[in-house]
């Protein structure tokens, strides 16, 4: 019997290949888009994890430097010598790799992903081993023997710390990590390394947590596509149900019992999820491995966070894909098996898809819209913080696809109501009459067009006023950096005696509020009077910086730190400054502090200035002076065009992921459309045939089926801008700023939304093309046994 | 007895309280027998076909089908009892569309596990279906539908056939010839039928008639 029964159930999919295909094809597209989301964060993460326990960071305790960044050798020596269990860690840049030593006599287990004695024990040339991860031997292997090690970190190589001195040319230490255990009675950290202080394991700068909002972003990107397929998935199971209802009924009839065809049912539809979201996972490895060398670029660009470009195929994510996709089926199916198990067996077995679109059959969708437009306001008026930000979203992309059909409705009814000519009355009524069977394609486009709009605002008013602020930032037309501080004195006294205005760039590593700051000397002068716009200032800023009475800090520290213009801040030990000004400062993750040259060198007496933006007209001809006369390298010279260029290319590619992901929910909801006209196709020749038999040709039908698919898709356009809009908003003003501490001003694009506008409507038409031309080519004797009451 | 009906009650709900359809009603068919149930639109004559076949539970009296007893039986038991005793012929014939004729006509006798393929050739050929074997119902007219759904009924071997106007879409001429046919196959098989019906004609070919009127037999 059960083999009877299921040989009759996939004889429909038989019958109804195109159906099937929207089934699987929905499914898989969900699937995919979420799973190669995931399969991207999972690696992230575990890049992140793998650089941890490389460097060390939020296992241990650590000694770092008070001021600047490295630590005297003598120091060490001093602290294990007064009984301190420490082990020096020394790292730098050598051709883009960062290079870590460890002394592998006291390093702690477990750090640097190998086992220190490693470092000892490999061959009588351990101690000069360097050991990479494969990967990062293919980028920077060219001029240094490696040793390959899959566990290390990406970006990474790690070397006895002798070795890696040697490398980089220098005796000092980075940090020392402090042991777990360390005996009792030994001298206070200040006696001995006063310049030195203790920084708890959990308090270092976390790269898995400042990546959260991005990844959370990604997520949610994912989890758009997969609510846009699975409204694919939705609809097709309707549609199946509906046109299997007269199967039901027989099996019933011939003695299948009830809980037998429920089990069947949900048995054989669960059995085609689990195909179908097998294929998205493949297809969701597929896109991962596509986007991930951008999503590395863009976390190195947003973040400096380095992570593996290749992917591995990890349990958490694929699984995690199956399993969402199965439950996303598994509630779809709930509701219908729920309606078979209560539908009596004699029940009429016309399909019900072709319900008038009555405002009663709108209502619970309605009036579920207006709780959760509500909610988005209240958030919108009150809510704080990330996780509101994104309630906040779903509350506005649910509510307002969940408004859609009535509000099409309403606007249906209008154009019918105003049809001069019968024919035009029935197109009207008959398009309303389908809302039931397309509202959630049409929900799905809503989505689609509506995020489309909401992202290429935001990264289009990102783009603008990132550009200003380059402009800003780079005005110097030549940057040049020095390798030691006698050429610095020779150059500052060569350009002074010039007459080129020129800004001396220092910076030194520290913690302001208890965050780690960048802290910025500037030379003011009319650079910084006359390019820098504040986001809020007190009046003539910069005179107070220049006299050291003020700072200016970048919005990210303000906002982190809860302050503003004329809040107090203390940037050193017992130094407290007004804040002048806000700038700023896009696209930069950690906080800074901008303070006078002057107050600079009183605070760092030993920092001298390596780097300098120098305004000149001839930018070339002094590149070639001060190459010859000092003999700077020509990669230690770069122009504010190709700073600019490059900056800009690291802008675009960090969105490259962004647009990839539009692009396919896009395309997710085109297909949706197509999907649900192709499946209600059959189910529309008994409302199509009585007016062919009125005078209507095949193909004037099929022509309004293309034209009723266009006036669908414009509707849905015109809710989808100010949607959009309102999902700019959110994105700019509240996600951004909770999750990376900067507010963008919103631009408004008119020409881009028309663009958009055309492809949704070309999508539209696309997709009802086929169905159409399957209509226009349908024979008459299909048409006429309507009439023959045979159905 | 193959179906045995005694002060069989049954009443529909309504939003003016329960309607009576059968009131009282006995009656018994024996095996082999035919039976012809006429009565006018409403007088509850396919609702009393129905509860034969275990599709509407009834509210009075017994009803017995090949020796059991559908009252204390749960919707698994009546099921089992259609899938091996009984099977039913509809006016709007109930074909699986997506089947094609020979899965259809095949398809009750797999569901309780007698398919036996000589037999579903001699009822295919019996009733002229042999060269529609591998075409799909839609393709077919009604006649050959309703032939379809007659062999489907008749290759199970059922000890009951309950057919509700089986001939109801059909022309004259055709209805005449898929009656034949149907009477025919049930003679050979040794089947108890009971046949629904408004036509005088079709009611007196059968061994028996009973008329309905307002829920009970005259």
């Amino acid at each position: 019997m059960i083999r009877a029964c299921f040989s009759a159930l996939w004889s429909h999919w038989r019958r109804n290949p195109v159906q099937l295909f929207a089934y699987l094809a929905g499914l898989a597209l969900a699937t995919a888009l979420w799973s190669g989301v995931q399969a991207i964060n999972a690696e992230a993460r575990a890049s992140y994890g793998a650089a941890a326990a490389t460097l060390g960071e939020g296992q241990h305790d650590q000694l770092v430097p008070r001021q600047g960044d490295r630590i005297p050798q003598e120091r060490f020596i001093a602290l294990r010598r007064a009984g301190w269990l420490v082990s020096p860690v020394t790292e730098g840049r050598l051709a883009g790799l960062r290079l870590i030593g460890i002394d592998p006599v006291t390093a702690p287990g477990g750090l640097a992903g190998l086992k220190a004695d490693q470092l000892l024990t490999r061959g009588t040339g351990g101690a000069e081993q360097v050991f990479v991860n494969p990967q990062t031997a293919q980028e920077f292997g060219g001029g240094l023997a490696v040793t390959l090690d899959p566990d290390i970190a990406v970006g990474i190589g790690i070397a006895d710390i002798g070795r890696v001195q040697n490398l980089l040319g220098h005796s000092d230490l980075s940090r020392l990590i402090v042991l777990p255990d360390q005996p009792l009675g030994r001298p206070d950290l200040s006696a001995i390394a006063p310049d030195l202080r203790l920084q708890a394991a959990q308090q270092s700068a976390d790269i898995g947590q400042l990546t959260d909002s991005f990844h959370l972003n990604l997520t949610a990107f994912g989890l758009l596509s997969f609510a846009v397929g699975l409204f694919i998935v939705h609809s097709t199971i309707g549609l199946a149900f509906e046109q299997r209802r007269g199967m039901i009924r027989t099996l019933r009839s011939l003695g299948v019992p009830l809980r037998l065809l429920v089990t069947l049912i949900a048995v054989e539809m669960m059995a085609w999820a689990a195909i179908g979201a097998s294929l998205g996972v493949v297809a969701g490895y597929l896109i991962a491995a596509l986007l991930l060398p951008d999503v590395a670029a863009t976390l190195r660009g947003l973040y400096g966070a380095e992570i593996s470009g290749t992917l591995q195929i990890r349990p958490e994510w694929w699984l995690s894909g199956l399993l969402i996709a199965l439950l996303g089926t598994a509630g779809a199916l709930a509701g219908r098996i729920w309606q078979i198990s209560r539908m009596p067996l004699l029940a009429s077995v016309r399909p019900r898809a072709w319900v008038m679109a009555s405002a009663a059959r709108f209502r619970l969708p309605t009036l579920a819209a207006a709780v959760l437009l509500s909610g988005a306001l209240v958030l919108a008026l009150v809510g704080q913080g990330l996780f509101a930000g994104f309630t906040l979203l779903g509350c506005l992309l649910i509510g307002a696809a969940l408004a859609l059909p009535a509000v099409t409705s309403v606007v249906l009814s209008g154009f019918e109501g105003r049809a001069r000519t019968p024919l035009w009355e029935w197109f009207w009524a008959d398009t309303r009459q389908q809302l039931p069977g397309l509202s959630l394609a049409l929900m799905a486009l809503l989505l689609a067009v509506s995020a489309n709009i909401g992202v290429s605002t935001m990264v289009s008013s990102f783009r603008l006023t990132f550009i200003g602020f380059l402009d800003q930032r780079l005005a110097p037309e030549l940057f040049v950096q020095v390798e030691t501080p006698e050429q610095s004195t020779a150059l500052l006294g060569y350009l002074d005696t010039n007459a080129i205005e020129v800004l001396p760039l220092m910076s030194v590593q520290t913690r302001v509020t208890g965050r780690p700051t960048e802290l910025y000397g500037v030379r003011v002068g009319p650079t910084y009077r006359e390019n820098w716009a504040f986001l809020d200032a007190r009046a003539q800023p910069w005179n107070a910086v220049e006299a050291g009475r003020a700072v200016v800090v970048n919005e990210q520290l303000a906002r982190r730190a809860g302050l503003w213009v004329g809040d107090n801040i203390e940037i050193d030990t017992g130094v407290i400054l007004p804040i002048a000004a806000v700038v700023g400062d896009y696209g930069n993750p950690s906080g800074q502090v901008v303070i006078s040259q002057t107050l600079f060198q009183r605070l760092h007496p030993t920092q001298v200035p390596l780097r300098f933006g120098i305004r000149t007209q001839d930018a070339s001809g002094l590149r070639a002076e001060l190459s010859a006369q000092f003999g700077i390298a020509p990669n230690a010279m770069t122009d504010q065009a190709a700073i600019k260029a490059l900056s800009m290319q690291v802008f675009e590619r960090t969105f490259t992921v962004t647009a990839a992901l539009n692009a396919l929910t896009l395309m997710v909801a085109g297909f949706a459309i197509l999907m649900s006209l192709l499946t209600l196709a059959d189910l529309r020749v008994p409302q199509l045939a009585p007016v062919w038999a009125l005078g209507l040709t095949r193909r004037w039908l099929g022509w309004l089926e293309v034209l009723r698919a266009v006036a669908l898709a414009a509707l849905v356009f015109l809710c989808a801008v100010p949607l959009g809009l309102a999902l700019a908003w959110v994105l700019l003003s509240i996600i951004n700023v909770e999750a990376f501490g900067w507010q963008l001003p919103m631009y408004l694009f008119p020409a881009e939304y028309l663009w958009l506008g055309i492809y949704a409507l070309g999508a539209a038409v696309l997709a009802a093309l086929w169905p159409a031309l399957r209509l226009m080519r349908t024979p008459p004797s299909a048409l006429l046994k309507v009439f023959a009451n045979e159905r | 007895m193959v179906l045995e009906f005694s002060k069989v009650q049954k009443s529909f709900a309504t939003s003016d309280g329960d309607v009576p359809v059968l009131r009282g009603i006995s009656f018994d068919l024996a095996a082999g027998q035919t039976l012809a149930l006429t009565g006018e639109s409403g007088s509850g004559k396919s609702t009393l076909l129905h509860v034969a076949a275990g599709l509407e539970p009834f509210e009075g009296g017994s009803v017995s089908v090949a020796g059991q007893d559908l009252g204390g039986m749960d919707d698994g038991a009546r099921a089992a009892l259609r899938r091996r005793d009984i099977a039913l012929i509809f006016q709007q014939f109930n074909l699986i569309p997506s089947l094609t004729v020979a899965a259809n006509i095949a398809f009750q006798a797999r569901l309780s596990g007698r398919a036996d393929d000589a037999h579903t050739d001699r009822v295919a050929k019996a009733l002229g279906l042999s060269a529609h074997m591998s075409k799909y119902p839609e393709t077919l007219s009604g006649g050959q539908q309703q032939r379809v759904a007659i062999a489907r009924a008749l290759a199970a071997k059922p000890k009951l056939l309950l057919a509700d106007e089986p001939t109801g879409n059909l022309d004259e001429g055709t209805a005449e010839e898929v009656l034949e046919q149907m009477l025919d196959l049930v003679s050979q098989t040794g089947a108890s039928l009971m046949v629904v019906t408004h036509s005088p004609a079709i009611a007196a070919r059968m061994q028996r008639r009973l008329h309905l009127q307002n829920g009970v037999l005259a």
